[in-house]
């Protein structure tokens, strides 16, 4: 029987996507950004599951299960896609393939 | 219980702490699937058993896995160098202010949510799985077709094509 | 009747307009079809109503039509209306007979030219504009078809405009004639402001009444026409240009700066020959400037190389004569002189396009010679336009016209003794410089080669106008040679007949020392440059020479005192503020473009930041409302 205040959930939630998004911004190698985006998304769905339990209802966790589907499906497209620009650039720095950037 | 949900959340805020500011990739990701497990035992705790099984096996069994192997293929991590190249602690204060702005606002708005109600039901499997085949039918056949297509992009974005060059562009 | 008058300036603005739309598509033979049938037609048209027209003399002395209205705006009322008396039928049959020998010419002569149908769609644009000009009703319709012959003037001098000194020649032209016509506006302005329309009769009759003889309105009023009519017809001080605009194909030299637009001026002066007699200030200066471009002209002809540039000087000259002629209040001797002038001076540019066009585009008569047995038609042509120029007497036409304006130099009202020495001496100069003409280019070695022959239709219109220019003088034979009127009989009807003074000179003394002066010029000609050009050695390098080459220097003069200043002017102020604003506006957006450029560096990193701050905006200030 849990009793933490939803507030205190919701603000760990919060913390927790805070964290992914500082991680994001600051690290440069994709691997470490794509990661970053992972926490985001689990603490999107840590949401949801506290929205379930506060209302007692499955759909919460129906969503869940949702953005694993899509998260997993993503984590396996976007690491494809770092492999193939590896292969290009021999590097993972995320701001060396700047290639589209304004030539002026 | 309310003694188990601090003590994890601690753990999850600690590992992913340690995550994001890692130098050597694998630790990182060992770090992220530790602060996952930890996560998984507040789902528990929140009474979502069957979810929490989920995000252990999906989640840090498998995506994680994913993300471990590419590392290991890719063959990084071995060397920290450009790792603290990169990471200097300058690079930290701007997201962090910007962190705490979007954390003071969300305060802010959690102000008006309601207290919970008394009564504590755990929610079992057979629920969400008859929600979701009943009322949810529709977004789990596009979530499979979803996968599907994820499936083919991966492979198709995975293949290494080798670079032929035509004779008649060839140099001798 | 009246829709002959109608037709004839509308068919060949037909053509310009069939030949413009649907030029590229049709062939050449079908191009000259149209080109020189709408010509042909008009000619034809012209000489049905000139029939008319002598028939019904001496009743009715004009015909009016109204096509349709064009403005009618408060006290401004003009319409498309023209109208036919002697003075426009005269000019109509010249245009019309003339333009079709010169369009049928340029069927042969432009036949290897790439752009044939744009040639005759301005050819007939020209046709079009002129003969509105003459047949105008209006000093407004006139005022259109003058801009019109301008405006053609400059698209057909610069007809082949991959060249540069083309496009500067017709510029030149343009510019210098636009100073003409901007007096000449200024001078319509002034006559429908004081008398309320732009009838042509009207105003006349008008001024004939309310305005004294020789007040200084009526006198600012014609010295401005008299603006226009200057440049027009390229007399001095704005006789610049047709030497230059020769720079443009034969047949466009022969039709427009030979037979039709430099006489427009001639044409306007005579239409409007009531005002000028309000000014005799006006007309005396009429005079002079004749006498005194005829003379300037006549010397600098003497003196060039290229063969058009000498009849270009030799046009300025004649109509000099023409201009000699209004001046002293000679009407019908003015436009007799034309007539016959335009025939024979179409004859020798066509037949100098002939020569041209024959050696390879060679312009210069000291690298030509001995074409007489080479091309014996051409030759003869071009001794007969010559002979005409030259007034060779009782058998030219040229004769009997220019010996008319000598005689009335000096015994009309307004006539004098120096008016006639000029004449004389002008005389005696054109006799020498055409026959210098003639000596170089078609006698001694020859120096280039013939390359091909001219065909029919090149030679027939040469034929023509050369039997042209010696018949043409027997329809005005003066009182001592058998007195035939049949011309100034014909023009009187519209023209008033020329006032002679009392005390009577025998005209026949005046006309043997004329024909004297000729034949003495023709034999000097002949010693100087085919029997003995030695003598003329030392005077082929002197300073003379040279001054008189450059025009007697008036270019020069020109571009120091306007051409100079305001390029300088322009110079300095290369970066006023309008150009500031043009610049500024262009640099606004490129240092935008470039500001905004920084935000496009292509780094995820900054991107996502991006992102984020922008969240943090919406979201803090959702959050506080």
């Amino acid at each position: 029987m849990l009793t933490v205040p939803v507030d205190i959930q919701l603000l760990f939630a919060g913390i927790l996507f805070l964290l992914g998004l500082i991680g994001l911004l600051v690290r440069r190698n994709m691997i470490f950004m794509l990661m970053s985006i992972e926490i985001m998304f689990n603490s999107a769905g840590l949401v949801f599951i506290i929205a379930s339990t506060h209302w007692k209802q499955p759909d919460g966790q129906v969503m869940f299960i949702f953005i694993l589907a899509v998260t997993a499906v993503e984590v396996a497209i976007a690491l494809a896609l770092i492999l193939q620009v590896y292969h290009h650039f021999k590097t993972l720095d995320a701001d060396s393939v700047n290639k589209l950037k304004d030539h002026n | 219980m309310n003694l188990f949900f601090y003590l994890a959340a601690a753990i999850a805020l600690i590992s992913t702490i340690m995550a994001i500011s890692g130098r050597n990739a694998i630790h990182s990701l060992l770090f992220l699937i530790l602060s996952l497990l930890a996560v998984s035992v507040i789902f528990y705790l929140l009474n979502a058993p069957f979810i929490a099984a989920l995000e252990v096996i999906i989640y840090a069994g498998a995506i994680m896995v994913l993300f471990i192997f590419v590392t290991m293929m890719l063959n990084i991590g071995t060397e920290g160098s450009t790792e603290k190249k990169w990471l200097n602690p300058r690079m930290w204060i701007i997201p962090s202010i910007l962190a705490a702005i979007l954390f003071t606002d969300f305060i802010l708005a959690i102000k008006h949510v309601p207290a919970s109600p008394s009564v504590d039901q755990v929610i079992l499997p057979k629920q969400v799985g008859i929600s979701l085949f009943s009322t949810y039918l529709l977004a789990v056949e596009i979530a499979a077709i979803l996968l599907m297509a994820g499936v083919i992009g991966a492979y198709h974005l995975g293949s290494q094509k080798k670079k032929v060059t035509h004779r008649f562009l060839k140099k001798n | 009747m009246t829709t002959y008058i109608a037709l004839i300036p509308a068919i060949p603005l037909l053509g310009f307009l069939v030949l413009a739309l649907f030029g590229q598509k049709l062939t050449r033979k079908t191009i000259g079809y149209i080109g020189a049938g709408s010509v042909g037609i008009v000619a034809l048209l012209t000489l049905i109503a000139g029939i008319g027209f002598l028939k019904s003399l001496p009743q009715v002395k004009s015909y009016s039509v109204v096509i349709w209205e064009w403005i009618n705006a408060g006290n401004l009322k003009a319409d498309i209306s023209f109208s036919l008396d002697a003075l426009s039928l005269v000019f109509c049959f010249v245009i019309t007979f003339v333009g079709f020998l010169i369009h049928v010419y340029s069927i042969e002569f432009m036949a290897k030219d790439e752009g044939f149908s744009r040639f005759f769609a301005y050819m007939n644009l020209f046709v079009g504009s002129m003969l509105i000009l003459v047949l105008a009703d209006n000093i407004l319709l006139l005022y259109l078809g003058w801009e019109g012959v301008g405006l053609c003037s400059y698209l057909l001098i610069g007809f082949w405009y991959k060249e540069p000194v083309n496009g500067y020649a017709a510029r030149k032209a343009f510019i210098i004639t636009r100073i003409g016509d901007t007096a000449m506006i200024i001078g319509i302005f002034i006559l429908f402001l004081s008398f309320g329309t732009v009838n042509i009769n009207d105003l006349m009759q008008q001024a004939s009444e309310k305005w004294v003889a020789g007040s200084s309105i009526a006198v600012i009023t014609a010295a401005l026409l008299l603006g226009g009519a200057l440049g027009k017809s390229a007399q001095l001080p704005l006789q610049t240009w047709l030497p230059d605009a020769m720079a443009g194909p034969s047949p466009v030299s022969a039709l427009i700066h030979a037979a039709t637009m430099v006489t427009a001026g001639v044409y306007l002066i005579a239409r409007t020959h009531i005002l000028f007699s309000l000014a005799p200030i006006v007309q005396t200066a009429i005079a002079i400037i004749g006498a005194t471009t005829l003379l300037v002209a006549g010397f600098s002809a003497l003196t060039q190389h290229d063969l058009k540039r000498i009849l270009a000087y030799s046009t300025i000259s004649q109509i000099g004569y023409m201009f000699l002629a209004l001046g002293v209040g000679a009407w019908s001797a003015a436009v007799f002189h034309f007539m016959i002038h335009a025939f024979f001076k179409a004859l020798l540019f066509l037949a100098a396009g002939v020569v041209i066009l024959v050696l390879s585009e060679e312009h210069d008569i000291t690298k030509m010679g001995g074409l007489r047995k080479k091309m014996p038609v051409v030759f003869m042509t071009f001794l007969i336009g010559s002979a005409s120029l030259s007034a060779l007497p009782l058998i030219t036409a040229g004769f009997y016209s220019k010996d008319a304006i000598l005689w009335y130099s000096i015994s009309s009202e307004t006539g004098s003794v120096l008016l006639w020495i000029a004449g004389i001496t002008g005389a005696f100069l054109t006799a020498l410089y055409s026959f210098r003409m003639i000596f170089i280019t078609f006698f001694g070695e020859a120096k280039t080669q013939p390359a091909f022959l001219p065909g029919k239709m090149m030679t027939i219109p040469l034929i023509i106008l050369a039997v042209l220019s010696v018949i043409g003088g027997f329809v005005e034979l003066p009182q001592s040679l058998g007195e035939i009127h049949l011309f100034s009989n014909l023009v009187d009807n519209t023209l008033p007949a020329v006032v002679v003074k009392e005390a009577g000179h025998s005209e026949i003394l005046f006309q043997a020392i004329s024909a004297i002066i000729v034949l003495a010029g023709i034999y000097l000609a002949y010693i100087v440059y085919l029997k003995k050009p030695a003598l003329l050695e030392s005077f082929n390098h002197s300073r003379l020479n040279k001054f008189f080459e450059k025009g007697w220097g008036f270019d020069k003069l020109y571009d120091m005192i306007f051409v100079k200043p305001v390029v300088w002017l322009s110079e300095i102020d290369k970066d006023d503020i309008f150009d500031w604003l043009n610049i500024g506006i262009s640099r606004l957006a490129l240092l935008t473009n470039r500001l905004l450029g920084i935000t496009q560096n292509g780094k995820l990193r900054w991107y996502v930041m991006s992102f984020t701050i922008g969240i943090v905006l919406i979201l803090t200030y959702m959050v506080l409302r």
